[in-house]
């Protein structure tokens, strides 16, 4: 069976809408062609958000500010809750307040590079631009940012860049920007203009006419289905990462609300692009339900290691300095502990494979901070990473002072999403995806501290701006409750709940979602092979068949019934881990996050292929299975090159 | 490890809730207390049984979903510590262990461990903001900030919203939960031109919500897993002193 068997291949991407020009007028000249809304219209114009992350957040209180009529969702029981929350390392601006020699361009080339070449350059250099004015607005709504004693803003160097570009709020970056949103979405909700509707969950989207026109959402509380109508639908519902059940994701990231609207007809792209962190705490057991980043500026101090002999098992202490592999510094001279992600991940899955990991289960790998504490003293190294050595104690029980930390890589991010164009608007007139859950500026593989930018530059920045040239068509024509397309919606969110509450099954959710994670994991993680992707898709497939006939779930529909709630989420994990087989498959290059054990160099490296692959794969939902639309990436600024860092 | 868990179960709002015994069996030390909850689920599902319902998300410490008292402490033993962070190399085989949701007035239960806590939004929509309007902001240099007032403002906006120091205050103030984001607010230049209106606002949703009065117990700073200090309930008092002689 060839790759083809599993889809077939239908009409290139018909238009991204990206303006042409200089690169650096391109998002001025869209903005200037963009119809605007009245004020007055804008009253009459009503926008579903779902999701109230730093994508969602952040567009829900900028378009109710510009007095949009905006119903905003979320699963949680606050919006605050929304898993941005949980970022921790910062976020990137190139606002060159070093004088590092830091630009919007410099920044736009190392994402376009960063992204090994599978990215847009105009939505990348729109990125840029604005990143500049998203720390003006968080400044402006009191985001308690680090600062140096003359009292103006710190910045660092993050994940390997040679500028200090990186603001941040001490570990807790991502809680203080979404704070920010969340305040001023708070702030819109006492002014009237943003209805927020929380724990509550989008299961199916409303398509009229072929535009978006409302969703179907259960109250998780009371179990109620409802629907609502409105002139546009954004989708800021985050990533996917939970396909692989263990994740640095929180528990309840899941990918319905975009894979709903797939199944509606938007595309979806690059769904194998998935990014997996160096450093992570290593799963101690069968009962691990997550697993927890830690910061990668851990790895400026620290020096990652690992028994030179297999089965070697001393303590760490007892190893001496000869008999120990540290095989970043060896590999990668020039780079040593500090290669991209992608890279250091993949050299230690190598050396686990080789049976030289440490840990349980031989799945970790160590990062030390003796030669740290020897040079700073104690003090220093506390001073600078204390709070992460606290949380790796309280997790493992060990104290990483004394004893080297053990770390693994963990499945982290997901730069495949929804398809969008320029405008961030799907191949579905009036559906907008922003944030994790769209794919647009990250390529292959995601910088260090550049998502929350993109979030909030969707949020904040773009969606706000592009949307208005939609809704100058509306208000479009009510849509009756009747109607045949939100009756049908909402009859397939109610068939499917019936069908999870009568099978009569044996076998828990968590049970079928473990299982699921373990064949990604294993297939389609860190290291693809053709052989292995053609089995991926014949076990999810099995498993899938296994889960229709033998899931259980207590309880009833009308009640809060978490059961429930998992198990039409990981029903569409299914679907989606099966499309990212798929995708893997077809795409026999290595890239970014992508790696296809076929395609390296003789020393183990990465290989694109350019010729074949300058593409983006927005695939479709077809009856008979998946239909890939590519839409060729053309690069007029940065130059491809094969990514080194020997 | 082998334990004895007493688990509050309400089936609903207005279901009259108790408490029920189980054992869990096999349980590693290395396990979190959630994931310890998670065993006894599938257990449960297994038999038929309605597994218990609990608000999580992160499991690290930081959306402020988990919301468990354990053995009569909010978030349990562990200090500065949140439910999920806990693990269960704190117990030993044998141990018998209380669970039981936040319980405050302003705090409905919504189901067995699950409680309402919208009335921290509402708080927060009272006047916890800076106006700000999108685009219209300053250059983030145009006013520098003392780094000793960025990192006071950073201690009090810590906070994770989690609902501790409701459940642990005797009285069910929210007082450590607003004065907090009165404290982050008032402590940066930012926040000044607000700073009466808002804390006006925010007491005035905090009373109309349910939540009862301060009366200094000091049980809610102990109970924070964010570890925010008594001290920024003295800065609400002034401010709200200082605006409420202003607006009299
Ligand atoms: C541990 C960790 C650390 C990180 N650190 C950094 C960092 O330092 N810097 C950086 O740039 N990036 C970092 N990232 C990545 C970054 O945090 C995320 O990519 C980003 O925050 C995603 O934001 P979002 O708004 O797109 O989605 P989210 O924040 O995930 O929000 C999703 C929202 O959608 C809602 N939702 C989802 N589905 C539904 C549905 N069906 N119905 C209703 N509502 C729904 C949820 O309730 C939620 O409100 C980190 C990620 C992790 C996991
Ligand atoms: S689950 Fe997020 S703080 Fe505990």
């Amino acid at each position: 069976m060839s790759a083809d068997d599993y889809f077939r291949e239908g009409d290139p991407v018909a238009d991204t809408k990206a303006p042409s020009g200089p690169i650096s007028e391109r998002w001025e000249s869209r903005r200037f062609s963009g119809r605007l809304v009245n004020p007055a219209n804008r009253r009459k114009l009503r926008v579903i958000v779902v999701g109230t992350g730093l994508a969602g957040a952040s567009a829900a209180a900028t378009l109710g500010e510009l007095g949009y009529r905006v119903s905003n969702y979320c699963f949680q029981d606050s919006p605050r809750r929304a898993h941005s929350i949980a970022a921790q390392g910062g976020i990137n601006a190139a606002k060159n307040y070093r004088g590092d020699g830091d630009s919007v361009h410099r920044l736009f080339y190392d994402t376009v590079k960063g992204g090994d070449f599978r990215s847009r350059e105009s939505n990348v250099h729109r990125l840029a631009e604005v990143s500049t004015e998203i720390i003006d607005q968080c400044v402006a709504q009191g985001v308690p940012f680090a600062r140096e004693y003359g009292g103006l803003l710190d910045n660092r160097s993050f994940g390997g860049a040679q500028v200090s570009r990186t603001f941040y709020a001490r570990g807790q970056t991502g809680q203080q920007l979404l704070l920010g949103a969340y305040q001023a979405l708070e702030r819109q909700v006492a002014a009237g203009t943003v209805e927020l509707h929380t724990r509550h969950e989008m299961l199916e989207l409303i398509v009229v006419d072929d535009r978006a026109r409302g969703i179907v959402v259960r109250d998780l509380v009371t179990g109620e289905v409802s629907t609502e109508i409105a002139d546009a639908v954004v989708l800021a519902s985050g990533g996917y990462g939970n396909v692989f059940f263990l994740s640095t994701n929180a528990k309840g990231c899941n990918v319905t609300a975009t894979w709903r609207a797939h199944r509606k007809g938007a595309y979806f792209a690059n769904p194998c692009y998935t990014q997996i962190h160096p450093t992570c705490i290593p799963q101690s057991g069968d009962h691990q339900s997550k697993l927890t980043l830690m910061s990668e500026s851990l790895r400026n101090d620290g020096r990652v290691w690992v028994p030179a002999e297999r089965g070697d098992d001393r303590a760490p202490g007892d190893i001496p300095e000869a008999e120990r592999d540290y095989y970043l510094e060896r590999r990668y001279p020039a780079f040593g502990n500090l290669v991209p992600r992608d890279i250091a991940s993949r050299a230690a899955k190598a050396v686990c494979d080789e049976g030289r990991g440490v840990g349980p289960g031989g799945l970790g790998v160590y990062l030390d901070f003796e030669a740290a504490i020897g040079r700073l003293g104690k003090d220093a190294v506390e001073a600078k990473y204390g709070n992460l050595f606290d949380m790796y104690e309280r997790i493992t029980g060990e104290n990483p002072y004394e004893r080297p930390m053990r770390i693994y890589p963990a499945v982290h991010y997901t730069m495949g999403g929804l398809w969008v164009d320029y405008d961030l608007m799907s191949n579905i007139p009036g559906l907008f995806v922003t944030g994790e859950a769209n794919f647009s500026d990250h390529g292959a593989n995601r910088l260090g501290a550049s998502a929350l930018m993109q979030g909030l530059s969707d949020g904040y920045f773009v969606l706000p701006n592009t949307i208005s040239d939609y809704l100058a068509d509306g208000p479009f024509e009510a849509v009756a409750d009747d109607h045949e397309a939100v009756a049908e919606a909402r009859e397939a969110v109610n068939d499917r709940i019936e069908f999870f509450l009568n099978n009569d099954g044996d076998r828990t959710v968590d049970s079928f979602h473990r299982e699921l994670g373990k064949i990604m994991w294993e297939y389609c993680g860190m290291e693809r092979t053709d052989e292995g992707l053609r089995k991926a898709i014949g076990l999810i497939g099995d498993l899938k068949d296994e889960f229709y006939k033998r899931v259980k779930v207590t309880g009833g529909a009308g009640e809060l019934n978490q059961q429930l709630e998992k198990a039409g989420r990981v029903a569409d994990f299914f679907e989606l881990g099966e499309l990212m087989c798929i995708d893997a498959l077809h795409r026999t290059e290595s890239c970014g996050g992508h790696f296809r054990a076929e395609s390296q160099t003789e020393d183990g490296e990465a290989r694109r292929d350019d010729e074949q692959f300058s593409y983006v794969a927005a695939w479709e939902h077809g009856q008979t299975g998946p239909v890939l639309h590519k839409e060729d990436l053309v690069f007029e600024y940065v130059k491809p090159t094969q990514r080194s860092y020997k | 490890m082998k334990l004895k868990l007493r688990i509050w179960r309400q089936s609903g709002a207005e279901a009259k809730g108790r408490m029920v015994e189980y054992i869990v069996d096999g349980i590693s030390e290395d396990a979190s207390f959630l994931e310890m909850l998670d065993v006894l689920n599938e257990q449960l599902i297994a038999e038929g049984a309605d597994p218990v319902a609990f608000d999580h998300d992160c499991r690290e410490g930081i959306c402020g979903a988990c919301s468990l008292v354990i053995d009569g402490q909010a978030h349990g033993p562990q200090a500065a510590t949140t439910t999920c962070q806990l693990h269960m190399r704190k117990y030993r085989d044998g141990d018998v262990i209380d669970v039981e949701p936040w319980r405050a007035g302003a705090f409905p239960v919504i189901k067995d461990l699950v409680v309402d806590r919208t009335a921290f939004d509402r708080i927060i929509a009272a006047g916890g903001y800076i106006s700000a309007p999108t685009g219209t902001a300053p250059d983030a240099h145009a006013t520098p900030v003392a780094k000793q007032d960025a990192d006071a403002a950073f201690a009090a906006a810590a906070c994770i919203g989690c609902g501790a120091c409701v459940a642990a205050c005797p009285n069910g103030s929210g007082m450590l939960f607003m004065a907090a984001k009165v404290a982050h607010l008032a402590r940066m230049p930012q926040g000044q031109p607000e700073r009466h209106t808002r804390v006006l606002g925010m007491v005035a949703e905090h009373d109309a919500s349910g939540f009862g009065g301060c009366t200094n117990t000091g049980e809610c700073s102990a109970a924070c897993p964010k570890e925010i200090g008594l001290d920024v309930i003295g800065q609400l008092n002034r401010d709200f002193r200082k605006a409420a002689a202003k607006a009299a």
